[in-house]
Parts: structure tokens; sequence; C-alpha cells
């Protein structure tokens, strides 16, 4: 998929910069704290609670949205997935660990999957962590997932921290369609600059999740 | 047991983790993670980053016909068992034929999942034949040489389970694309180094390292050629060694 069209890559990195350049179609709603999030599913696990689970979609359901018409997804398309992917929340809630990983990237794991699922006709290879055959950790995990509720505001506040060359970077390569390529000729930076940049990024969000405050 | 030595390049973590890579090498990339507690700590950052991002995207008004008829689906019957999405359709262990497992070579029968239950969908539609009842064909690869089709991805991408006896030569490295190596036991080695269980190899396929498998135990890897690699340009050419922890 990568790198198999640049000019479709070259409109998604127009589309992604026009909105870079205009804040005012960024989220201005910031309601529920990350905690409540985890929250919100563990009550669907805990108590098929209709209630969370109407508060997590509405929530989540505008930014899923987003997400896979950002992809590619059509319309009409996307707000079918927005509901798979939100009647998988509500099925696995209870595969939810709030110590693995918190809401949001619970949930964004399930619709990158949804969509290679629905939208590529592929299966999602993923390892299994109760497997056996698995290689355990050498040492038991630090204690970072303690505060997996803190960690997406830390690093929100950390991308908004980066410099804006490489947090723009960021942004438009992570998701699929954008092509590290296409973002140079876009940009008319040199691909290797596109990857050094991208890479500190990377390097300076990872850090942040691996230190101990 | 040692953990891997060669893993797979950053770029390789990052499009497996935003889900832009395709389900061949993707199942090399998610084999190694059951290898390699480092890499999982990568690809569960990489996908917490994927969290927070969609955490900042704006937001698309959904229709309210949208939510009305998720609530009235809440109560529907699940279609799907419990196995993840990624692995719908792969069947059970239970619907493997009674001569399944017990003629494979033995690395086969303890491989981690998910690579496990794409061999067992594998030979649930082509039984396993034990390679001396086969038909050699041709002098490039030693008695007692083997392959397994797992059949996914789409021609010319190939993904396979290939078998080569101790001290055999290992058969070249497709022209058409990346190759990616995942040894699952025994080791090879070529002049870049010896590798073993859970290391990760990519070979150009401009270049041709001879390799040949270490004297003693069979050598099996897991081969995946997909040209959508190389033209990607993507791929670091180099070997990496190193795992930023
Ligand atoms: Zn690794």
């Amino acid at each position: 998929m990568r790198g198999s069209d640049p000019a479709f890559g070259g409109v998604l990195v127009r589309a992604t910069v026009e909105r870079l350049m205009m804040p005012e179609t960024a989220p201005t709603e910031r309601v529920p704290e990350m905690q409540n999030l985890n929250d919100l599913v563990l009550a669907v696990a805990r108590e098929r609670s209709r209630t969370a689970f109407a508060a997590l979609f509405s929530h989540f359901a505008p930014r899923l949205k987003s997400y896979l018409m950002r992809l590619g997804t059509e319309p009409g398309q996307a707000e079918e997935l927005v509901q798979d992917v939100m009647l998988r929340v509500w099925r696995r809630a209870e595969t939810f660990d709030p110590t693995q990983a918190n809401a949001n990237t619970w949930i964004f794991t399930i619709a990158r999957n949804q969509r290679i699922d629905a939208v590529r006709r592929e299966r999602r290879p993923e390892i299994d962590l109760t497997d056996p055959a698995l290689v355990p950790e050498p040492v038991p995990p630090a204690d970072r997932t303690l505060e997996a509720g803190q960690e997406t505001a830390r690093l929100n506040a950390a991308i908004g921290a980066l410099p804006n060359d490489q947090a723009e970077l960021l942004r438009l390569a992570y998701y699929e369609g954008t092509p590290h390529s296409a973002i140079s000729a876009e940009r008319g930076i040199p691909l290797g600059t596109v990857k050094s940049r991208l890479r500190l990024a990377l390097d300076r969000l990872r850090r942040l999740l691996r230190e101990d405050i | 047991m040692t953990n891997p030595l060669y893993h797979p390049p950053r770029e390789i973590l990052l499009d497996y983790a935003d889900g832009s890579l395709g389900e061949p090498a993707a199942l090399v990339i998610a084999t190694h993670l059951a290898f390699c507690p480092a890499c999982r700590h990568q690809v569960a950052d990489l996908e917490a980053i994927g969290g927070a991002l969609l955490e900042e995207e704006c937001l698309n008004p959904v229709s309210d016909d949208c939510l009305r008829s998720l609530m009235a689906r809440l109560d529907e019957p699940a279609l799907e068992a419990s196995k993840p999405v990624a692995l719908r359709g792969v069947r059970p262990c239970s619907a493997l034929p009674p001569h399944g497992l017990a003629d494979l070579p033995k690395p086969l029968a303890c491989l981690p999942e998910p690579l496990r239950s794409y061999l067992e969908a594998s030979l649930a539609e082509t039984p396993w034949q034990p390679p001396n009842s086969r038909p050699r064909n041709s002098g490039a690869r030693d008695a007692g040489g083997w392959e397994i089709d797992l059949r996914v991805g789409r021609p010319p991408v190939r993904t396979r389970l290939i078998g080569v006896v101790g001290g055999g030569v290992m058969p070249r490295p497709s022209p058409i694309g990346m190759n990616l190596n995942l040894v699952l036991a025994g080791g090879y080695h070529d002049p870049r180094g010896t590798f073993r269980r859970g290391d990760l190899v990519l070979d150009d396929p401009g270049l041709d390292y001879s390799p040949a498998a270490d004297n003693g135990e069979e050598c099996v890897y897991l081969c995946v050629t997909d040209a959508s690699l190389r033209l990607s340009g993507v791929l670091s050419r180099s070997l990496n060694p190193f795992v930023a922890l």
C-alpha cells in the first residue's frame, strides 16, 4: 500500500497540512480525563453499562471517523466501520487491561485491525500474550504500566512540545497513505531528512515513555 | 535460551504498528515479537503514540443514526468466536486431520502464535508429506530439504516455511523482491554473521550472500519474499543488530 500511488499520498499530505494550518478545526473538546476513559471501558466490561458505552462513543466516534477518512475511507463506509469498531469495544471490553495499554491505545489498535480486515480484506497477525511458546520478559516489566492512565496525556503534551517540523512529520508519517517519499516530494525536504526528523521525534517520545516519574 | 540479536528495522516496526504493513511481512514481524521482548516494548510504545494521535484527531461528527443503530446492535449475538479478528477463518487445532502434526519436523510442532495458526490452516488444506517421499525437483536443494507454502499474500509475494539439513546450502533469495528470513530453529550463516532462533535477516534481491545452514541441527526458517517492500524504499539495507531500549 505504502508508496503504491504517490499522487494519492500527496492529496492526503496536503489535506493533513491544511488541517494542521487551521487550528480551529482541531479538537476543542477535552472532556474526559484519560483515567476516566479507562474507567468507562471497565464499566462496560464489569457492568455492561450502556451509559458508559454511549459516553465512549461520543468521545471516540468523531475521532475514529476522522482517522478512517484520512486513510481514504468513504464517509458512509467510515461510519459503518466506526460502528463495527465500537461494537468490538462493547463485545471485547473484558479483554481490556489498563495495565497493558490505556483506552485510547486499545481502541486505536481495534480500529487499525478492523480497517485491515474490512478494507484490505486481510487478516492481522498478532502475538498471543498467553501463548506458552512466547518468549517471556527476562525481568518483570517496569512499573510504567501503573501510570498507563496518564500516558496519553503525557504523550499529547510531548507531541505539543516537539519542534514544529518534527511534530508535523510525525502526524503526516504515522498513518498509512503518506509514505515517507511522498512527504519528501510534497514538502521539498530530502528523504534522509524526513527519516532523521521522524526518528528524532520517535526517540523523544519513546524516551518519555521510559522515564520514571 | 537467548533473545534474538537481529531485529526488524524501526521503519518496519512503525509500519507494523500503524497497520500499513501487508499480511505476509506482518506475519514475520508478529512472529519475531513472540521471540523478542525488546521489540514488543517498541511496538507497544509505537501503538501508544498511535493512541495519542487518535486523541488529537479532529472531530468529524457522525450522524445521529450511527449511535442509534449501534445501540440496537448491542444485543445481537456475536457472529465470530472469541478468536481475535486476526485469526478469524483460520481453523482451530482440532480441525487438523489426524495425520496432522505427528510426522512434522520437530521444530514445527512448537511454533509460537501467530505462525502456528497459519501453519495449521495450511496443513489442513495440504497435508504434510515427508521430504523423502517427494520427487526431488532440482539439484539445488540438499536431500532432506523441504518447504511449505503458507499461501499468505497475493502472488508474486511468497510466504514459505523452509527446512535445510544441517550444513546444507540454503536456497538462493528470490530475485523478485526483498526477502525477510526469520530463523525458527537451528541456524545459518553468511559473510555478515550467524543467525539463530528469532533473528530477522533482510536479503536484498540484488545481492547473493551464499548462506549455508550451520552444521548439526536442521535449520528451519520463515521466508517472505515481497516485491512491494523493495519498491517502498523504506527498508534500510543493513542488518539491524541493535534495538533501542
Ligand atoms: Zn527484536
